[in-house]
């Protein structure tokens, strides 16, 4: 399996998210993650989805995603593109292990957002390989709670993917 | 409400009128975000009628409630005729209704709405429309709208849906039809104001009846209905999302070109696009040109003539011998508008292995989806055969023709040796294979026959010759038992001149028969043969196959086919079809049957139903068993052809 970034630019209605998603599960496409948000363009929402997929079912992922009326651009990322995932981490934190916990979140350049007397809550945003290496750090000192966010991701260059200049998107044609 | 011009009654024209949605109307449909008249257009090829209709209803008008503005937008679009069933949420919108030129066919069930739809959709060309209230009236459209998905049917449905505030709220009919119909509509929409009204309704006919159609479902609150607003049309279609590619790419029709001019045994796979795009003329042309064999699809029957000697048949899991060996040992195939679904393929893996594939779909997903193409075109079935006819005349300008002459010689060798054909049951019943033979010499290739699904299905699409398009309908994707008397009652609605009979099978008939009420109080005669062999038939064939006849619930006891003394006849079709106010009769032998049939065609002011009892143990040959190679049919039960390998 190989795992493809897809942005994908889609018009800002309701339902839309429902139908991407049960898209991917109906043709039995596997969705890593998945985040939508809103754009430059008031109209548009842009998805960022990683998807598991050998090169033929992704051909076939993107060509069902065109059918959908209301996703208007669809783009794969290479892996030269920016992708960011946020991540925030609750740790436990007694005096004894607290300087170790900062030290780690130094490291890994993750801000401290909450402190009390058990626990740290820290803040890192990176590539989910920068990420999970963090939690394997923190994992020994005791992780009582995490979110993370899915991947965000834009390609490199002055290219975009609306208005003239656009990053190619993928073939609406076979 | 509108004034209208219409004349009382049923003013459709006969036979198929064009299109009134066009496929390849052209690259100007790429520009939809500017206002466009895409939603005046859609009248085109609309009567006279209808169109004077249209032209009234899309005068502007303020002050008038949202089901006023519905009614005036389903006008303005060029509707005729709406299949449906009111309930509370949809309520207002019956009320201008009732001073519409608009007709309503009040059916009996949601379901014969929808196939209803389809069937004149199917006949006609243009949009189908159905109609339902909220909640169970909504979800009774969910199978044919999944039947219209797989078949590519051009439907628009409205129904209503709770009031706003009610929604997600586990109201009296609520259902979430837009969330529960995403996956087998081509787009759904839930209107939110009023005001949206005439540009979803705009929308919904735009993407129903382009590119590749489908069904689209308009889902509007009981308030938005009550709700005051203006009426102005055309609106403006915004849909930027929506860019069907309908002209083919120059380059990829000069490399099928040059395939198709290399090709020692080409053979045209045509699937239903052709048909759904009008085309059938173009494919004439390029048979006439290529002199390459044609086979068409269960949903492309019609598409050619089966008369043209170069037409070798239905390919498929019970498509004849020539036809799927053709496609088996072909060097070439030219699909065109067809979609290597796996009743034609069989075993994937071994479908075809020696064929260069030029696969031609207007939509780009069904390209590579299931068989990898050597080219690929995405575009209208109807301007993609046209440029391949003028570049195949390019290349045999060259000097490039291709000799089919061995190919042919094959052919024409297996088509001597593996006929369709049958037997007669055994035990002296009448054979279904006969019944469905004579019906289709003596309604004749003018008539217009719908199916159900299941071996009554398969022998009509084997034993009647189809010389015309849009005079074979059926569910062929959904495979949708209780299809065929819904969907006939559209036809004939649609084209009231023609002849159109319903071959149903008695498990089929009993799904859906109570439209025959709808057509007997509604004016629309149509014909149904019931090829009662007392047994969800093809089931029952299945289980003779490959469960060592264990018969487990199949038998309906529609009549006694075992040669018991005691007649059981639950329901008796005859007195069921009188008291749907149908005429019923009963055939029983093989010396009546052309008799009866000709009784049945003279009938022609009220529906006729004939109950043909025909043998038990009839089975559908040739046969490809499920997940099985082409490579692996049987002509006949145990029967298995010898091809002859390396002859060619």
């Amino acid at each position: 399996m190989t795992r493809h970034t897809l942005s994908v630019l889609v018009e800002n209605k309701s339902g839309v998210l429902a139908r991407v998603s049960a898209l991917f599960s109906r043709r039995g496409f596997n969705i890593e993650s998945l985040a939508v948000g809103p754009t430059e363009n008031p109209d548009l929402s842009r998805m960022t989805i990683v998807a598991d997929a050998e090169s033929q079912p992704l051909e076939q992922i993107t060509k069902q995603l065109n059918k959908l009326i209301e996703v208007i651009k669809i783009v794969e990322l290479d892996t030269a593109a920016v992708q960011r995932e946020l991540l925030l981490v609750k740790v436990r934190a007694p005096l004894a292990d607290r300087s170790q916990v900062l030290q780690t979140a130094e490291l890994f350049r993750a801000r401290v957002i909450d402190v009390n007397t058990d626990t740290v809550t820290l803040e890192a945003t990176g590539t989910p390989d920068k990420l999970q290496a963090l939690l394997a750090v923190l994992a020994p000192l005791g992780i009582k709670e995490m979110a993370q966010s899915g991947t965000v991701a834009l390609g490199r260059g002055p290219r975009s993917m609306n208005g003239a200049g656009t990053l190619r998107p993928v073939e609406r044609t076979a | 409400m509108s004034t209208t011009t219409s004349s009382a009654g049923r003013s459709t024209p006969a036979g198929s009128a064009p299109a009134a949605f066009a496929p390849g109307a052209g690259p100007d449909q790429a520009v939809l975000t500017a206002p466009t008249e895409s939603a005046a257009r859609a009248t085109l090829g609309v009567e006279t009628t209808a169109r004077s209709m249209a032209e009234a209803a899309a005068e502007p008008v303020s002050g008038i409630t949202g089901a006023q503005s519905l009614v005036r937008s389903l006008e303005a679009v060029g509707v005729e005729v709406i299949f449906g069933i009111p309930g509370g949420a949809i309520l207002p919108a019956y009320d201008p209704l009732f001073d519409s030129a608009l007709r309503h066919v009040l059916v009996r069930h949601e379901q014969g709405a929808g196939h209803a739809a389809t069937g004149y959709a199917q006949a006609t060309g243009k949009v189908g429309v159905c109609m339902a209230t909220s909640g169970p009236g909504a979800t009774n459209l969910v199978t044919p709208l999944a039947d219209a998905y797989m078949d590519s049917v051009p439907m628009v449905a409205i129904t209503g849906q709770v009031p706003s505030a009610a929604i997600g709220t586990d109201a009296f009919q609520e259902a979430d039809i837009r969330g529960i119909t995403m996956p087998v509509t081509k787009h759904n929409f839930l209107v939110t104001s009023a005001d949206e009204i005439p540009q979803r309704i705009a929308e919904a006919f735009h993407l129903a009846s382009t590119g590749r159609p489908g069904p689209v479902l308009v889902d509007i609150p009981k308030d938005v209905l009550q709700a005051h607003t203006d009426f102005s049309w055309p609106p403006r279609i915004d849909l930027p999302g929506y860019k069907p590619t309908v002209r083919p790419h120059g380059k990829q029709v000069r490399e099928a070109a040059a395939l198709i001019a290399g090709a020692r045994q080409p053979v045209l796979y045509v699937g239903g696009g052709v048909l759904k795009a009008h085309a059938t003329e173009e494919l004439a042309e390029l048979a006439a040109l290529t002199g390459a064999p044609v086979v068409t699809t269960l949903m492309a029957r019609g598409a050619f003539p089966d008369s043209h000697p170069q037409n070798l048949g239905m390919p498929g899991m019970h498509g004849n011998v020539t036809a799927v060996t053709a496609l088996q040992k072909a060097d070439l195939l030219v699909a065109l508008g067809a979609r290597f679904d796996d009743r034609v393929t069989g075993e994937l893996s071994s479908f075809a292995p020696d064929a260069a594939i030029v696969h031609a779909d207007i939509d780009p997903a069904e390209i590579g989806k299931n068989r990898r193409a050597d080219v690929p075109i995405v575009g209208d079935a109807k301007a993609t055969i046209a440029e391949l006819v003028i570049a195949v005349r390019a290349e045999q300008e060259a000097g490039r023709t291709p000799q089919l002459t061995a190919w042919w010689a094959q052919l024409d060798q297996w088509r001597q040796k593996y006929p369709l054909g049958y037997d007669w049951p055994g035990d002296g019943a009448l054979s279904p294979q006969y019944v469905i033979e004579r019906l289709g010499a003596i309604a004749g290739p003018d008539a217009i026959y719908a199916s159900g699904v299941g071996q009554h299905q398969m022998w009509a699409a084997q034993f009647i010759s189809y010389e015309k398009p849009g005079t074979w309908l059926n569910s062929g994707g959904l495979g949708t038992m209780g299809y065929a008397v819904p969907a006939a009652m559209g036809a004939k609605y649609g084209c009231p001149d023609t002849t159109v009979w319903a071959i149903d099978g008695d498990g089929c008939f009993q799904m859906t028969n109570q439209e025959l009420a709808t057509c007997a109080i509604e004016g629309i005669p149509i014909k149904v043969a019931v090829i009662n062999n007392g047994n969800l038939g093809m089931v029952r064939q299945w289980q003779t196959l490959f469960y060592e006849g264990r018969y487990s619930n199949t038998r309906l006891n529609t009549h006694t086919g075992d040669g018991s003394a005691k007649q059981v006849r639950i329901p008796d079709f005859v007195t069921l079809a009188e008291a749907l106010g149908c005429v019923g009769l009963r055939c029983e032998g093989k010396d009546d049957v052309d008799a009866v049939i000709e009784k049945a065609m003279a009938i022609t002011d009220a529906p006729v139903v004939i109950d043909f009892i025909v043998g038990s143990d009839a089975q559908v040959w040739p046969m490809v068993a499920a997940g099985a190679s082409n490579d692996d049919i049987l002509a006949a039960r145990d029967v298995r052809p010898v091809f002859g390998e390396g002859q060619v």
